[in-house]
């Protein structure tokens, strides 16, 4: 084996670099030509000059960003070899949302896949993750500690429809990330049976529409408008994250807050975000699921990308894998950057308030 | 003990009363004898078992998991029951599972080949409640493992959480007790009459509350009987509709309301209770108190500390409740003493139907037959009109208080024609506390408030200037979340949104300091000192009463002024100071 993986795939401030194929891969900066994973705004971003990516991502990103949001675009059909530059490239499902994909990137025999986010859990919106064999896989540790061990998705919405049983009179507000989750919860609750109207924020709309488009029977989802939120007793609302805790939300009839994420398997999370009603939904591989993987690739070198590196990096270790932190910055899960470390102020704030109400 | 989790897991996040109370409902409705009771037990804290301690729980799971990963997993969840939790292996094989040959105690007695894996048995909470009553200390690790293994994760959590002593999910006794008696229509009170006495799993009691069986006859010798409590007077509005000739006035004692029962047992022996306000059973906590209860009677007081006859500061009783072991010397330098108020059974008779002036006769006598140094009554405060009331609430020393004043909060009025009513009926008692002590701080910081004000920055905490390294600087010295309107909430909420300078999860710094800052009139009833305060002092009850719009953040108070009302309470605290402030 003359080459060497590093010299298919670098790091750089764009993120990572492909020197035999001149292209980068989920780039955060504008470069010039641009592989993409999938439509999350954190791995696909406006004003790149060309964007390989599945039909899926790329009609995503012209929802998104409009039609002009790259010079030429160039569609990706999974399981396909395309030769780029000196390199040969496949895109395989991962299963992440409508459209994601898993790149691998081959020359002289040597083969790196670059996971992007990926999940094993089903999930009606997309096509299942499939394992790519390779010397170098690429992956994501969001969930990466073994306290990341994500329940039956249909048991976390019958959590909901129980609630919605329990306090009919009460409005239910599901935070979701817009793209994936949003669609995904939908399509969860019309296969357990809910066929009731689905209502959505304003900011769902464009998505939700593709998703139709694209051909998922989401069923009837009226957005909200201003003038009847006080009428939707008993009613599931969907909306971004950072509304449920916000002004938006309180013209509601009494709303039960709920959030849609891995994040909701600790409780302290849930707490933070004033959520009563967690329900533990991931678009991201959990633990049993990132082990699972990497055995399966079959790789004898594992690079992380972001999340909890630590953990997956000191298991590879005890597996005899080679594994490596990539510290990149600018990923998060989402969009949703993770609320900055409680600092002095939060402890000055919380002292008080146990005295206070002695 | 999976329901029962469940319905735990559900009450940690709900941040509703009638919420909380139709879950707990629910549940008490579909959840069968024993379980249910054990349920009851557990939230009300009458449970007594072995508990487990973190390191135990911690051995178990390094058996079981990788002590890295499980390091980094407790390091970034916080909280150990719910890592162990979340981390403790499923059936199905695990990624961070120790290796067998690594494994130091596999279960002992695993099953032999040939033999079909049983699944595993769930244990009920019963099941569960039971064991730990009768186990030996060795045994506690292999029952605990062999539930953990059974369990599902919320299981888990719920089985950690009772284990360790440290079942908080936001759950009152009394919200527990309102939610049985509701089984059956009946209020909170008629659980609390039947309360003392019964022992988990209450099975008398769900047959009661329910119809199915006759009100649990009380065995109690020395039951709890509910208190009555008064209305906050408005001083605009209710004087004007109220008759001064129809009231009786007393002092409000600043100490705390308990009721002293005395009976004797099947065997003719004298059992004496104190009981805090909410039925809680605190004589261990007095016992030189108790030692009085040598009387056939329950009376209604207010405890307070005595020194040399004279009543002493709430901060001083304080000193007596923060200590958690009772010894002699503590006794001694915390006499504690009942000023008695009312007086609702005696000999065996419920005065309760009595009217006030009656009640109050028959307690005069009572006290003086009992005869004893701890136990006296509560004098009333004579008046004819409203204004004579008022000067005596303005200054209880010159008025018949005399050095006891500074442990009283302002007066009662109860009406002289009442009977004794559980609960707080509108009318017969109203409490008109002292003109509260103000500052003028300035808000450092804000949270969001629970339920309904979840989309607010209700939570506000306040600071006064103190002189720093670097010239005066404001510290931090309390949290104030209510005394506004609706419509005040809602300014001061978008105040926050438009003067936030950093975000921290879901508090928010605003803008202060000499130059902008917006100044909170702050109302409190008093200063203690307190270690866990960068600024050394903690006040009790803080609310808002005005919000200073027109007042410069620099013009708010200094530290000087809290200090100075620190310092006039802790004078007492001191034995034998009392001469020189008696003059």
């Amino acid at each position: 084996m003359t080459l060497r993986a590093g010299d298919l795939l670098t790091l750089t401030r764009e993120g990572l670099y492909c020197p035999l194929g001149r292209f980068h891969v989920d780039p955060t900066w504008p470069v010039e030509r641009a592989l993409i994973s999938h439509g999350h705004a954190d791995h696909a971003r406006a004003g790149h000059g060309s964007v390989l990516a599945t039909g899926e991502t790329l009609r995503i990103m012209a929802v998104r960003y409009g039609e002009d949001f790259c010079g030429a675009r160039q569609e990706a059909v999974l399981g396909a070899d395309v030769r780029v530059g000196d390199v040969t490239v496949r895109f395989a499902p991962a299963g992440h949302v409508l459209g994601s994909a898993q790149i691998a990137i081959e020359a002289q025999g040597v083969r790196v896949v670059v996971s992007g986010d990926y999940k094993r859990a089903h999930d009606p919106t997309c096509r299942p993750f499939e394992v790519v064999p390779c010397d170098v896989f690429i992956t994501e540790a969001t969930f990466g500690l073994p306290v990341f061990r994500m329940p039956d998705t249909a048991a976390e919405v019958r959590k909901l429809l129980d609630s919605v049983a329990l306090f009919p009179e009460r409005a239910h507000i599901v935070g979701a990330y817009a793209l994936g989750k949003a669609q995904r919860v939908m399509m969860l609750l019309r296969e357990a049976g809910y066929d009731r109207p689905i209502h959505l924020h304003g900011a769902m709309e464009k998505l939700t529409e593709l998703y139709k488009r694209e051909g998922f029977a989401l069923g009837d989802t009226p957005k909200v408008a201003a003038t009847d939120r006080a009428g939707l007793k008993g009613a599931i609302v969907l909306c971004p994250p950072s509304s449920i805790q916000d002004v938006w939300s309180r013209k509601f009839p009494d709303p039960v807050t709920s959030f849609a994420s891995g994040w909701m398997r600790v409780r302290a999370r849930a707490r933070q975000k004033g959520v009563e009603l967690p329900l533990v939904i991931s678009d991201h591989a959990d633990w049993p699921d990132l082990c699972r993987t990497i055995r399966e690739t079959g790789a004898g070198e594992v690079w992380v990308t972001h999340g909890q590196e630590d953990a997956l990096v000191h298991w590879c270790g005890t597996q005899g894998i080679k594994a490596k932190p990539l510290h990149m910055l600018g990923y998060g899960d989402d969009g949703d950057a993770e609320p900055a470390p409680v600092e002095a102020a939060q402890d000055a704030a919380d002292e008080v308030t146990d005295e206070a109400a002695a | 003990m999976n329901d029962f989790a469940e319905l735990l897991d559900r009450l940690a996040y709900e941040p509703r009363r009638n919420a909380k109370l139709r879950l707990l409902q629910d549940y008490f409705a579909k959840t069968p004898d024993p379980e249910r009771g054990y349920a009851l037990a557990a939230m009300t804290g009458t449970l007594s078992f072995r508990e487990a301690k973190p390191a135990l729980i911690r051995g178990l799971v390094e058996a079981r998991i990788d002590p890295v990963l499980f390091r980094l997993s407790h390091n970034y969840v916080g909280d150990l029951a719910e890592t162990t939790a979340l981390i403790w292996p499923g059936p199905l094989a695990d990624e961070a599972r120790v290796p067998a040959p690594e494994r130091e105690r596999e279960p002992v007695g695993a099953p032999g080949p040939g033999h079909n894996n049983p699944p595993p048995h769930v244990p009920t909470l019963a099941e569960v409640v039971e064991t730990l009553s009768t186990i030996r200390k060795a045994d506690l690790p292999q029952h605990l493992a062999t539930w953990l293994d059974a369990l599902d994760e919320t299981g888990r959590w719920a089985l950690l959480k009772l284990v360790t002593g440290n079942l908080r999910v936001g759950v009152s006794a009394r919200l527990a007790k309102t939610a049985v008696g509701a089984l059956g229509g009946h209020e909170a009170d008629a659980v609390e009459e039947v309360w003392h006495g019964l022992k988990a799993p209450f099975e008398t009691l769900f047959a009661w509350a329910e119809g199915r069986g006759p009100r649990p006859e009380t065995l109690n010798p020395a039951p709890f009987r509910p208190p009555m409590l008064s209305h906050p007077i408005e001083e605009e509005t209710d004087f004007d509709k109220l008759a001064p000739a129809d009231f009786s006035g007393e002092w409000k004692w600043d100490g705390i309301r308990v009721q002293l029962v005395g009976g004797r047992d099947a065997a003719g022996e004298q059992v004496a209770r104190i009981y805090s306000r909410t039925g809680e059973d605190i004589s261990g906590a007095f016992p030189d108190l108790a030692e009085a209860v040598t009387f056939t009677g329950t009376l209604d007081g207010e405890l307070l500390i005595l020194r040399e006859s004279r009543v002493q500061s709430f901060n001083v009783l304080q000193q007596r409740l923060n200590r958690k072991a009772v010894t002699g010397k503590l006794t001694e330098e915390f006499p504690a003493h009942v000023r008695a108020y009312d007086l609702l059974t005696a000999d065996g008779e419920d005065l309760r139907g009595l009217g006030f002036v009656e009640r109050r006769a028959r307690l005069e006598a009572f006290v003086a037959t009992l005869d004893h140094v701890r136990i006296d009554v509560s004098p009333l405060v004579p008046f004819s009109t409203w204004e004579d009331l008022a000067a005596a609430r303005a200054d209880p020393a010159a008025l018949g208080a005399g050095l006891d004043a500074d442990a009283i909060e302002g007066v009662m009025l109860k009406r002289r024609d009442s009977p004794y009513l559980p609960g707080r009926p509108k009318g017969p008692w109203w409490k008109w506390k002292r003109e509260p002590h103000l500052v003028d701080a300035v808000m450092m910081y804000a949270q969001r408030g629970h339920g309904k004000r979840s989309s607010f920055y209700s939570d506000y905490t306040f600071g006064v200037w103190r002189d720093g390294a670097d010239g005066p600087e404001l510290v931090p010295v309390g949290k104030a979340y209510h005394g506004f309107t609706d419509a005040e909430l809602a300014k001061l909420d978008r105040y926050v949104r438009n003067h936030t300078v950093k975000r921290f999860g879901p508090v928010r710094e605003v803008a202060y300091g000499t130059e902008g800052g917006l100044v909170l009139e702050i109302a409190f009833e008093g200063v203690q000192r307190s270690t866990r305060h960068k600024s050394g002092v903690a006040m009790r009850f803080p609310r808002v009463s005005r919000i200073r719009w027109d007042k410069p953040a620099a013009e708010a108070d200094r530290i000087d002024l809290l200090e100075r009302i620190l310092a006039r309470g802790e004078r007492e605290t001191m034995p034998g100071t009392t001469l020189e402030i008696a003059e």
